[in-house]
């Protein structure tokens, strides 16, 4: 496969595999999900409830709730070591310290009892040992960048008295303070109002640029992956099932679900008569689907679809698709044209 | 969309069939709860089955008194002669029956409080003070004033001890009620014009039935414990009839001499409480999630 | 159909207000929450109004204002002819309560876990009362298969379906009695984005077949596009802009629009935005005087501080409420 992109990646997910207990039985919630983040490199994940996108997040940060998970399988390499046999101290030196997270809702993201300079200053005095002033200058520095009007004087505030816009900025205050080289972000835009998500994705993006930090952006919203990410996985039922610079991923989708999702959205520029929806609805999470997961619901499902649980194959420069035969006719379009 | 229909279809019965018996499943697996349903089982059947013995738990036979447990009497026999087993096994009936009157009672004054206190905010008030101030004494003391007052009977017990525990079912009812109060379901409800009486019976009072069923369980047990000390105090049910408390009672004279009276319902008083918490505690286990709306 | 010809609103709205009165700590007078400020609209029969706005816009308050959820503070608002508003508008909600419905946005806490679906869907007729048996029944398959689930759904529980599953049966709840207008607030924000097209195409199919009407709340633009026949805009309590679906889309006109417009994301790696509005929602527990949108308005003028615009009409069913205008 080649890349632009000749150094090694920064972050590699190897066969990520997550196993829940449920009320209903055990149910995969990533399925050998593999993926890799360069320096500097915006990647979007998207797909909707039960693709796994949020647990594989979490388990690059190994968040996820210890006795219900079987341990996951697999490897998360950084910095030519796996996060996930890391001795426990190693681990929280890196969480926050080089890789970060912001989550989806700011108003149970934040400690309600702890002034806004403690919960920045937490960050900065684990990680950096600086003392409290110190750690309280660098705080009101934070917000400043965040953009956070009257910064010095809200620095002592509690939660309680930000809104939810102001209450996104100081998570990402907090998720920067100690410069980490990737920030994880999930569906951190999707709980606030649309103009408040520009001024975040604004930001979002200008940090990036002046950080040199990796991001992942993690959402369920085609827009907001549009606008941020250069390059992007698509996730369904624990799956990978599509992964694609931005560009070529919206002009030319390859995977069926990849195509049906952008048909169904709802077009804000255009008036549809009929939504082209996807029919039937996302396979439950305990349900075992022999082949291909989206075979119930696709278009263009052929037998072997049914049958065999198909591979992720490669589909053009920095392209992968899990449909074989989606695959092969894009490949031999491209034959033909050339 | 006779396909989507289709789809829809295949994919609601993959969900359903997982889902249906999903609390029974639960409740069968939960270990606690399968110990303490299997105690008051026995117990229950124990209490039915008395009058199989064909002994009479009030026959006197003073030359027999005082004995031991041995063959002829499993737990014994009291200071006039009364076979012991029997007398408990009776005592079963009443105690069993005064813990279940006093949880019934509870729960269905105390549901009735508990919702019309959550629908009616005016009300509210006057009736959450009542309740405090029944509150304020502990429930002892509370049952022995009513059951001194009603005199030695056991109707008096079973309506001094309902009366006693029915703020702390009130209380569960009402927070239920609150909560669910909250959910869109009810502003449905009320968008069809539904009355109160009715969001009050077909909406509130069921959803609380998870909560209200746990908290009965442990009034059962406390009624149980209650009625021993009540006995023990002589308000309780009026002898010859035996009770587990009044046994209790009248052996107490007797403790140095011939242990075996209050032993064995004393066991028996601890094992029903035991078993009726352990079975309390599984239910909310189950229950407890479930409160949560479901996802 | 009735007999109203298709020109006669179905829903008046003139200069509706709800204030909240809100207690606060430590004594003193409780401060009063304007959530919604002299609103008004109409509703034609058989067309769907789209009600859009970001929080702390009153649209959700106005949906329940509309139903009787909520008493409304001044203001008038008519149904089918009936004045439901002011101290007697009780018994007249009583007498088009049957024609009208809501459609609520959770589809987890929208249905009661208790009560098997058929008893669900059914409420509106359990309320309503008189109805047979038989009847019941049958009305209940009816609108099940008219919402696109199998009949055998009605005598299980609703914890037993999914999100999009569970709307389906509120909308069948809400076509019990035939209703003529429902309010949907935000129907589909909680569902899959694959879920929310079937969701969608059901409504209009609906409104297709059983002459529907409906005010559509929501936040989502691109969702209120796929549905809306004219689009209502509100911003802290107050209507903004309201114009024909086309034109508000192709052609706005406030401020506030335009950048409510900008700022949404398009799939479309090529599209640059222009930089967010800054600022925020004004707190509408004291509103500031003048146009709520003045703070954060690129065009402000002194004007605009100080003085409420009042609403104009600047096109074919177009209105704004702008002193650009």
């Amino acid at each position: 496969m080649a890349s632009p992109e000749l150094k090694a990646p920064m972050l590699e997910v190897d066969d990520l595999t997550v196993r829940f207990r449920t009320d209903d039985g055990w149910m995969t919630a990533v399925d050998r999900v593999s993926l890799s983040v360069g320096d500097g490199e915006a990647l979007g994940i998207v797909g909707e409830s039960g693709s796994g996108k949020s647990v594989t997040a979490l388990s690059i940060l190994r968040l996820h709730a210890a006795p219900t998970t079987r341990m996951p399988t697999g490897r998360i390499l950084y910095g030519g070591r796996d996060l996930l046999t890391l001795p426990t101290r190693q681990m929280r030196a890196i969480r926050g310290g080089e890789i970060a997270m912001i989550f989806q809702d700011p108003m149970s993201s934040l400690n309600p009892v702890l002034t806004i300079a403690d919960q920045i200053g937490e960050s900065l005095r684990l990680h950096q040992g600086v003392n409290q002033a110190t750690a309280r200058k660098r705080a009101i520095e934070l917000l400043e960048l965040v953009r956070i009007p009257d910064a010095a004087r809200r620095v002592d505030e509690y939660p309680h008295r930000l809104s939810g816009g102001m209450r996104q900025r100081v998570m990402i205050a907090i998720a920067i303070a100690c410069r980490p080289k990737l920030l994880i972000a999930d569906e951190p835009t999707t709980a606030l109002d649309v103009t408040i998500q520009a001024q975040i994705l604004d930001l979002l993006r200008d940090l990036q640029t002046e950080l040199g930090m990796s991001v992942i952006l993690i959402t369920h919203d085609m827009g907001v992956i549009a606008e941020f990410a250069r390059r992007v996985m698509v996730m369904y039922a624990g799956r990978v099932v599509e992964t694609s610079p931005v560009g070529e991923l919206f002009r030319r989708p390859v995977h069926p679900y990849t195509e049906g999702l952008l048909e169904a959205i709802p077009k804000l520029d255009v008036d549809v008569r009929r939504l082209p929806a996807i029919p039937g609805s996302i396979p439950d999470p305990t349900a075992v689907i022999p082949g291909c997961r989206y075979s119930p619901r696709c278009p263009q499902v052929q037998d072997t679809c049914r049958r065999e649980a198909p591979p992720l194959l490669p589909a053009g420069p920095e392209r992968e698709a899990r449909c074989p035969p989606r695959v092969a006719a894009m490949m031999a379009a491209a034959e033909g044209v050339s | 969309m006779a396909d989507a229909t289709a789809t829809i279809l295949a994919s609601g019965e993959a969900i359903a069939a997982r889902r249906r018996f999903r609390v029974l499943r639960k409740l069968l697996n939960h270990r606690s709860f399968m110990v303490g349903f299997i105690i008051v089982l026995v117990m229950v059947i124990a209490a039915m089955s008395a009058p199989l013995n064909g002994v009479d738990p009030n026959r006197m036979a003073i030359r027999f008194r005082f004995r031991p447990p041995q063959e002829a009497n499993w737990f014994g026999t009291d200071q006039f002669g009364r076979d012991l087993f029997t007398r408990t096994l009776y005592g079963a009936q009443l105690s069993l029956w005064i813990g279940l009157s006093v949880a019934v009672l509870s729960g269905v004054f105390g549901a009735a409080i508990g919702v019309l206190s959550a629908q009616f905010r005016r009300l509210d008030s006057l009736l959450m003070r009542v309740m405090d101030a029944l509150m304020a004494a502990p429930a002892i003391l509370l049952a022995i004033g009513l059951g001194a007052a009603l005199g030695p009977q056991t109707h008096s017990v079973i309506i001094a001890l309902a009366v006693a525990y029915i703020p702390r079912t009130a209380r569960i009812v009402r927070a239920s009620a609150l909560v669910t109060r909250e959910l869109e379901f009810i502003e449905a409800a009320r968008v069809s014009g539904a009355s109160p009486m009715r969001i009050m019976f077909k909406h509130l009072l069921p959803n609380a039935a998870g909560p209200l069923l746990v908290q009965s369980t442990f009034v059962f047990a406390y009624a149980i414990l209650a009625e021993a000390a009540l006995s023990f105090l002589g308000i309780g049910p009026p002898p010859p009839a035996p009770s587990w408390g009044n046994i209790i009672a009248e052996g107490r004279q007797f403790a140095m001499q011939a242990w075996w009276i209050m032993l064995f319902p004393g066991f028996a008083i601890s094992l029903a409480a035991l078993g009726m918490n352990l079975l309390g505690d599984g239910l909310r286990d189950v229950l407890d999630p479930r409160l949560k709306v479901e996802s | 159909m009735s007999g109203t010809d298709s020109s006669t609103p179905i829903v008046r709205v003139r200069d509706l207000t709800k204030d909240f009165h809100v207690t606060r700590g430590r004594g003193g007078p409780p401060a009063v929450l304007r959530a919604v400020n002299r609103i008004s609209f109409d509703i034609k029969p058989g067309t769907t109004l789209g009600l859009v706005g970001e929080s702390g816009s009153g649209k959700s308050t106005t949906g329940r204002l509309l139903v009787g959820l909520i008493p409304a503070s001044s203001g008038e608002i008519s149904l089918f002819g009936e004045t439901i508003t002011g101290r007697d508008g009780r018994q007249p909600l009583a007498r088009v309560r049957s024609k009208l419905q809501f459609v609520f946005q959770d589809p987890h806490g929208s249905l009661n876990p208790r009560m098997r679906v058929g008893d669900c869907i059914a409420e509106p007729i359990d309320v309503a009362g008189g109805w047979s048996r038989k009847d019941r029944a049958d009305r209940v398959s009816e609108l099940l298969e008219t919402v696109g689930l199998p009949r055998a759904v009605a005598e299980r529980f609703p914890h037993e379906f999914s999100g999009g599953q569970r709307q389906r049966i509120g909308i069948a709840r809400a076509l019990a009695l035939r209703p003529d207008l429902v309010i949907c607030d935000e129907p589909v924000s909680a569902l899959d984005v694959s879920m929310q097209a079937q969701i969608i195409n059901l409504l209009l199919d609906l409104q297709d077949r059983l002459g529907l009407s409906y005010l559509f709340i929501a936040h989502d633009l691109a969702v209120v596009r796929s549905i809306a026949t004219d689009v209502a805009v509100m911003y802290a309590g107050a209507l903004v802009e309201q114009a024909p679906k086309t034109v508000l889309y192709s052609a706005p006109k406030h401020p506030y629009t335009k950048a409510l417009l900008e700022a949404v994301p398009r799939p479309d790696p090529d599209r640059v935005r222009s930089p967010a509005l800054g600022g925020e929602v004004p707190s509408i527990l004291n509103p500031p005087p003048g146009c709520a949108f003045a703070a954060r308005c690129p065009n402000a003028m002194d004007m605009c501080r100080s003085e409420r615009p009042a609403t104009r009409t600047t096109g074919e069913g177009h209105v704004v409420a702008c002193h650009l205008y």
